[in-house]
């Protein structure tokens, strides 16, 4: 009986993948090679023939690679930095940080050149503190740029990845060793590092993942000079309709997506091991000058780094040009002069956002827990096969899935609906590899000894799983909740402008000239970082009656 | 404690609120039940209140309108449901896309008779099957006060932008993602001809031309109105009613545009915009009735407000604004639909070749 309710249990996120990612996809696919299959050879041929198509594949993996590493290197000193400290505020600090991922392209974009563009605030303070006649930061359009802002979107898959990892992590075997006269340094590489290697490969496999099927981030401040495979799809698929390329090119991705998953799962498997966890059991406040002083340029990084981009839109969204302070975009927003249909007032673009973020938390959180306790059954089969399966949306063209869920999805395809589900299936392997690392260190025999003292299988689940795992499980929450917060959705599925959300609301106001759509644009983002930020935080703080002690 | 928990309670019950409201408001039980008409578009679309309103009422229909993306993915997205429709109709074919969308099979004839009010150079299509419903122009803006303060003219001809004097001045889009971006390399094609074209590209990359992915990056980061002084190109590739946009969506009371249209000889681009209904429609009577409401002067009035761009039908009259500064340009150029679809391809590949390696 227990076997038949796991195994139902575990089943549920394969059918879910099965019907939403697999079926859709197979569906596409099938419709692209069906027309004219001597043609779409033909065609395939040729692009591997030619040199651009290496290009292109040598490009998005290089970039993906390099932005990962960066993103890593930026990552990890704040990651122990938060973990260790205990200070006032460092919610709304985790929480500020999640903020870049539901911010749309265009709108960073625009932040970054008011920042450091060649009139931007950086270029301008510059020329007038040394004199200097042409900008000296000269980044529009270059590589470094894209760089750049892979680490703003994604430095925060790191520091709340590992960081809650790093909380956890018992500091005795480090104190043990200081003792035992190892040096600082020394406990970093041999101790602590190794400990962390999961955590690490886990938040870094979903950084590379992003940076290689990155779109946005790649058309718009790379100007058009640069390609992805993800911005070749689009290309083949919308601008040209060549669909059997499109799909070529779509399983290329997955190909790659699928190997790195595959060394990936390898490597996760031989670096993980159970460890003494506890909760809390890093953070502590700093206990001296020294410490605070680190703690302060930590913070003083981050807030340069994350939140200066961030803060000059809000800034812009209250600046009426020369004027000085306005709300005059806010009070824009509220107002309807055209009388236009579908106009939809801010709270109503909130309300809409925050009820598909709660309905992708309530289907993504459960499935990608479960997902994670089946991978990470020991000795299962079925570990090996669905570990990389359940990464693969992450490296699925979107436009491609879109494709698929119009010519797969029968009514569901202009359902309400299908916007939590399409949520999910991107925030899934989210939650699924920032639950995993903290579920593989959970130590069995925690488990054994509460069994052995009677507790029955639901009961030993609530007293040790629940409270040591709630850290994870919420910063898996958050994250779902971010990613459907930002998605704008467009390409993945049918919108309704009936029933708009915020991301909904930027794009439509960016797509009109005139100051006031722009300004509109910035004061709906402002909104939309305040809104993230205070559920972010309302997430971080729910507590299970009981387990607060932890 | 308390504090902490309030919030996210707070939180969840605004949700569900929101949530209950919105079952209420869609399961409103109505007198006769009205049909529902369910027209496809792009992201740009837009209608007036009252106007929507009044097609409801008229027909006791209720309009659902969904959008499918950009201009090409919706297209796309609808030949690929032809044998399902996704929808009635659907609005949003241009003339870029105008074969690759007959090719398609996916719409079926309807000769409104409204037609007969259409301008006979807007109706692309012979067989009635995509209709006319609203215009555009491809062209430059150029900063007024930019150009007066700097002391250099205005550009007059497409020549004009390789000069020296204007280095380094024009933001153009990329015309693999970019609609107005294919419209103006579509522009230098039928000007300079398949055998000039690409030498003017490369002389307008020798000039430092900026090349942005889509309009909106173009206009507002780097058009210096656009931007509010942000950017640093005064002359931009976009449409000929962004002027009057300008004015209507100022934040100054300005009643004078900022911008100003520069329409050289070959120098636009005409964008059609046609609706169609799509074989296997569930209402094919009501989408009827509502392309003849499109087509007809409640409509197209509401047009130049909502959209930005011009009615189809001239019975329709223009906002002021409109006539003071969108002036339709003179002799835009024309290229034949069929072999923008044959050849799109191939050029933007050329024009990528010169501009991006």
């Amino acid at each position: 009986m227990r076997r038949v309710l796991t195994a139902a249990l575990f089943a549920l996120p394969i059918l879910f993948l099965a019907i939403f990612y697999a079926w859709p996809l197979l569906a596409i696919l099938r419709v692209s090679f069906a027309g004219a299959p001597g043609e779409a050879i033909g065609q395939v041929g040729a692009a591997v023939g030619s040199p651009a198509f290496w290009q292109l594949l040598w490009f998005t993996t290089w970039q993906a690679l390099v932005s990962t590493l960066l993103t890593i290197a930026a990552g990890l000193p704040l990651a122990y930095i938060f973990a260790r400290y205990d200070f006032r505020g460092k919610s709304l600090v985790h929480a500020l940080l999640t903020i870049p991922f539901v911010m749309p392209t265009v709108v960073v974009a625009t932040a970054f050149m008011a920042l450091i563009g060649r009139t931007g605030l950086l270029n301008t303070w510059l020329q007038d503190a040394f004199g200097l006649a042409a900008p000296p930061i000269r980044l529009e359009q270059t590589i470094w740029l894209i760089l750049i802002v892979h680490v703003f979107y994604n430095v925060a898959v790191i520091i709340r990845t590992v960081g809650g990892f790093w909380t956890n992590l018992s500091p005795h075997l480090g104190a043990s060793a200081a003792v035992l006269g190892a040096s600082p340094w020394r406990v970093l590489r041999t101790i602590t590092l190794p400990l962390l290697l999961p955590s690490i490969l886990a938040a870094g496999l979903l950084v590379f993942l992003f940076c290689f099927t990155s779109f946005g981030v790649i058309l718009i401040l790379g100007g058009a000079r640069f390609a992805t495979i993800e911005v070749e799809i689009y290309r083949q698929a919308v601008s040209y309709f060549n669909l059997p390329l499109a799909a070529f090119l779509c399983l290329v991705q997955l190909a790659i997506t699928f190997s790195v998953m595959v060394a990936y799962t390898r490597m996760q498997a031989r670096v993980s091991r159970p460890l003494a966890q506890r909760g809390g059991g890093l953070a502590r406040r700093p206990a001296n000058r020294r410490e605070w002083a680190v703690l302060a340029i930590a913070l003083a990084v981050t807030a340069a780094g994350l939140l200066a981009p961030l803060g000059a839109l809000a800034v812009r969204s209250f600046t009426l040009g020369d004027q000085g302070p306005t709300l005059l975009y806010y009070q824009a927003l509220t107002t309807n002069p055209r009388q236009s249909a579908f106009f939809a007032p801010p709270v109503t673009a909130i309300a809409n956002s925050l009820l598909y973020a709660t309905a992708t938390l309530l289907i993504s959180l459960p499935l990608g827990i479960i997902g994670a306790y089946m991978l990470a059954q020991e000795r299962s089969r079925w570990a090996a096969v669905f570990d990389p399966l359940l990464l693969l949306p992450l490296g699925t063209s979107a436009v491609t899935l879109g494709f698929g869920y119009i010519v797969a999805m029968g009514p569901l395809r202009t359902s309400l609906w299908l916007v939590p589900i399409a949520h999910s299936l991107i925030a899934l392997p989210f939650v699924v590899r920032t639950f995993l690392p903290a579920l593989r260190a959970l130590d069995r025999r925690l488990r054994e000894a509460s069994a052995t003292l009677g507790a029955g299988p639901l009961r030993s689940w609530w007293t040790i799983d629940v409270p040591l795992l709630l850290r994870a499980a919420l910063i898996s929450a958050a994250f779902a909740f971010a990613i459907s917060l930002g998605e704008f959705g467009a390409t993945l599925l049918v919108a309704r402008p009936d029933r708009p959300t915020m991301p909904m609301v930027i794009y439509q106001a960016l797509g009109r000239p005139g100051l006031i759509n722009y300004g509109q644009a910035l004061a709906m983002s402002t909104i939309l970082m305040a809104v993230t930020a205070v559920a972010l935080i309302a997430i971080e703080r729910f507590r299970v009656p009981g387990s607060e002690e932890f | 404690m308390n504090r902490c928990r309030i919030l996210p309670v707070l939180l969840i019950a605004a949700v569900l609120l929101s949530a209950c409201q919105a079952v209420a408001t869609d399961s409103a039980p109505a007198a006769a039940q009205p049909a529902t008409l369910t027209v496809a578009t792009h992201d740009s679309f837009a209608i007036g209140e009252e106007v929507l309103r009044q097609f409801e009422t008229e027909h006791n229909a209720r309009v659902q309108i969904l959008t499918l993306g950009d201009a090409g993915e919706a297209l796309n997205k609808i030949i690929l449901s032809k044998d399902a429709p996704l929808a009635d109709l659907f609005f949003g074919v241009d003339n870029t896309f105008l074969s690759r969308a007959l090719d398609s099979g996916a719409f079926v004839p309807y000769a409104s008779p409204l037609l007969e009010h259409i301008p006979d150079d807007l109706e692309l299509d012979p067989d009635h099957r995509l209709l006319p419903v609203d215009y555009g122009f491809v062209n430059l803006n150029a900063d007024q006060a930019w150009f007066a303060d700097a002391g250099v003219p205005l550009p007059q001809t497409l020549e004009d932008l390789t000069a020296p004097a204007y280095k380094g001045l024009l933001v153009v889009q990329n015309p693999a993602t970019s609609s107005p971006g294919l419209a103006f390399l579509l522009t230098t094609i039928a000007h300079f001809g398949e055998e000039g074209y690409l030498d003017y590209w490369q002389a307008l990359r020798e000039n430092d031309v900026m090349v942005s992915d889509g309009w909106s990056e173009a206009y507002f980061e780097h058009f210096t109105v656009g931007s509010g002084g942000a950017g640093d190109r005064p002359l931009v590739v976009s449409y000929s009613t962004s002027p009057p946009a300008d004015v209507v969506y100022a934040t100054d009371g300005r009643t004078e545009p900022a911008s100003v249209n520069i329409s050289p000889q070959n120098g636009t681009f005409r964008q059609v915009e046609f609706v169609g209904i799509l074989d296997g429609a569930a209402n094919p009577e009501l989408a009827r009735a509502f392309i003849d409401f499109m087509l007809d002067t409640t409509f197209q009035s509401d047009i130049p407000l909502q959209m930005f761009v011009y009615p189809a039908n001239p019975d329709a009259p223009l906002p002021d604004l409109f006539v003071q500064f969108g002036q339709t340009p003179e002799a835009p150029v024309s290229i034949d639909a069929a072999a923008i679809e044959a050849n799109r391809e191939q050029w933007i590949r050329s024009w990528s070749d010169v501009m991006l390696r």
